[in-house]
């Protein structure tokens, strides 16, 4: 079945990871294209690949979203290895006695849907590790 | 060095529930209280700034004209997220300070009642065929899929994000600040919402985004603030009377983001509160254990307890054991958020940033009833719209009423 990831930094294949551009001048990085680096204002970026495993920086678990969100879920912020990204926590159950700051985890992938044309949508979320 | 500017009026609307008041009517019972409350009227007013987010007009401050007074002054529509009050007031300050006007005045205004969840807009319905979109090649609404956007989650995650980096953040902690404010909140006959709550019905009350339950986030309201703000020079030839409730800025400062890396992903509240805050005490020539009260923008119990220390009211990291020791209740030795907080006195978004000054000036003024913290004679009041915009402004007691005593 053809895939399609749910974002343009998600790489799919045997060995999932994400990408993120870093500024050529000052290391800063980014998910998706800037215009300029917020940090320098330099443009030249390349991109660099995130580590797969990282610990929990923050999270919270939502139990009431806007309509067509499934609750309860555990959004977070995951360090990975210095890169902070943004992604939900899954294969886990969503309560503070199993989720914790500082635990430990690492990239999978969630599928999203599939569309007209048999394309099925794959987006990202950290599972313990 | 630009001159002093003064609060010399000041008002805000019960915030709750105004369903036979629009938002002109609100604006414009706010804007004459205020300068009912200075002496003036609206032809001594130079400068207009007016912030409105849910007018549906980018001309809200012309339509208020036509509901109060059209001299033709200048007016400037402001937009800053939940910092939109606090913005128009800086606006106002800046055109006295640049010697453009000797009267401001300043007016936010917000009906959100029954809004519920604000911050997040729903998931479209998937298309026929995914299609990359946006900056980051989305092919669906990621709100919910890649962490979240509702505004509980959040700053959930940013009072989190102080315990991962201090410790000792637990529920029941956030939990027990949302206590003190919904206690304050019983003397503020203004608050949306003045009933105590226990700490066991705090925590056992709806769960939004853990560890924020529902009491513990800001209400959503209807309501309006307006202050009328004037130059020194122009104060001194004013009556005794105007002179001696007239409330110095000592400091007015607004900040946004600089770059972090971590505010990339989760929204940044504390460097930009920093900035704002420093900048903030030295412009005034005080520091943070100079003030009588505090009202901070506890737009989440997880967002006040950050913000004690953003404002310095702790050492770096302390912020838990602050609260702790009761310093934070109206009998401890920095009282924050006497009003009840965005918590339970509500959080019309665009009222809130002069609103929070109001509370302030009522102290200062000796004008706050049965909450008055006595002898008060320095505060600070502090927002954030994210994105992000930090107001703060310090305000003093006026000279003339101790000279004058």
């Amino acid at each position: 079945m053809a895939q399609i990831p749910l974002v343009d930094y998600l790489v799919l294949g045997d060995d999932p990871y994400l990408v993120a551009q870093e500024c050529e001048d000052c290391q800063a990085r980014y998910f998706g294209r800037r215009s300029a680096c917020a940090s320098c204002s330099g443009t030249s970026f390349r991109a660099v690949t995130v580590p797969r495993e990282g610990t929990v920086h923050t999270f919270t678990i939502v139990s009431l979203a806007a309509p067509g969100i499934p609750v309860p879920f555990v959004a977070a912020v995951v360090d990975c290895g210095g890169t902070v990204v943004r992604g939900n926590l899954v294969n886990v159950e969503p309560d503070p006695q199993h989720v914790t700051l500082g635990m430990k985890v690492r990239l999978t992938t969630v599928p999203v849907g599939t569309d007209a044309a048999g394309t099925l949508a794959v987006g990202y979320g950290f599972e313990p590790a | 060095m630009a001159e002093d500017v003064w609060i010399l009026g000041i008002s805000m609307t019960k915030f709750g529930k105004h369903p036979n008041e629009d938002n002109l009517d609100l604006a414009s019972r706010a804007a004459l209280d205020a300068l009912a409350d200075a002496g003036i009227g609206m032809k001594d007013v130079g400068v207009l700034a007016t912030g409105c987010l849910t007018a549906g007009s980018s001309a809200f401050g012309q339509l208020l004209q036509k509901q109060i007074g059209q001299t033709g002054i200048p007016v400037f529509n402001v937009a800053n997220a939940c910092a939109t009050g606090a913005t128009a007031l800086r606006v106002a300050t800046m055109a006295i300070k640049a010697g453009e006007a000797d009267y401001g005045l300043a007016v936010g205004v917000e009906k959100l009642s029954g809004m519920g969840l604000l911050g997040a807009q729903g998931r479209p319905a998937a298309s026929d065929t995914w299609t990359p979109e946006g900056r980051v090649g989305a092919v669906a609404a990621l709100d919910g899929r890649v962490g979240t956007e509702n505004m509980p989650g959040v700053f959930a995650q940013i009072g989190l994000e102080y315990g991962q980096k201090y410790g000792n953040v637990s529920f029941e902690l956030f939990a027990r600040i949302s206590e003190k404010n919904h206690a304050h909140s019983t003397l503020n006959p203004l608050a949306a919402y003045s009933r105590r709550f226990t700490l066991e019905e705090i925590m056992n009350d709806v769960m939004i985004a853990y560890p924020n339950t529902r009491p513990m986030c800001s209400a959503n309201c209807d309501g309006a603030a307006a202050a009328v703000v004037v130059s020194d020079a122009v104060l001194k030839t004013l009556s005794l009377a105007q002179r001696a409730r007239a409330i110095k800025v000592s400091a007015s400062i607004l900040t946004s983001d600089p770059w972090q890396e971590a505010c990339q992903v989760l929204p940044d509240v504390n460097t930009l509160t920093r900035a704002a805050a420093e900048q903030a005490y030295e412009q005034a020539g005080v520091g943070p254990g100079d003030l009588d009260l505090v009202e901070l923008h506890d737009c989440f119990a997880t967002a006040e307890l950050v913000h004690y220390d953003n404002l310095k009211l702790c050492e770096p990291g302390g912020a838990v054991d602050l609260f702790n020791s009761g310093a934070t209740w109206r009998d401890g030795k920095t009282p924050v958020n006497v009003s009840g907080g965005l918590e339970s006195k509500g959080h019309p978004i665009a009222a809130t940033g002069i609103a929070n000054i109001w509370e302030i000036c009522q102290h200062l003024r000796g004008e706050a009833g049965q909450r008055q913290i006595p002898g008060a004679r320095v505060g600070l009041a502090h927002v954030i719209g994210l994105g992000s915009a930090c107001g703060v402004h310090i305000l003093s007691k006026p000279y003339v009423r101790c000279s004058s005593a």
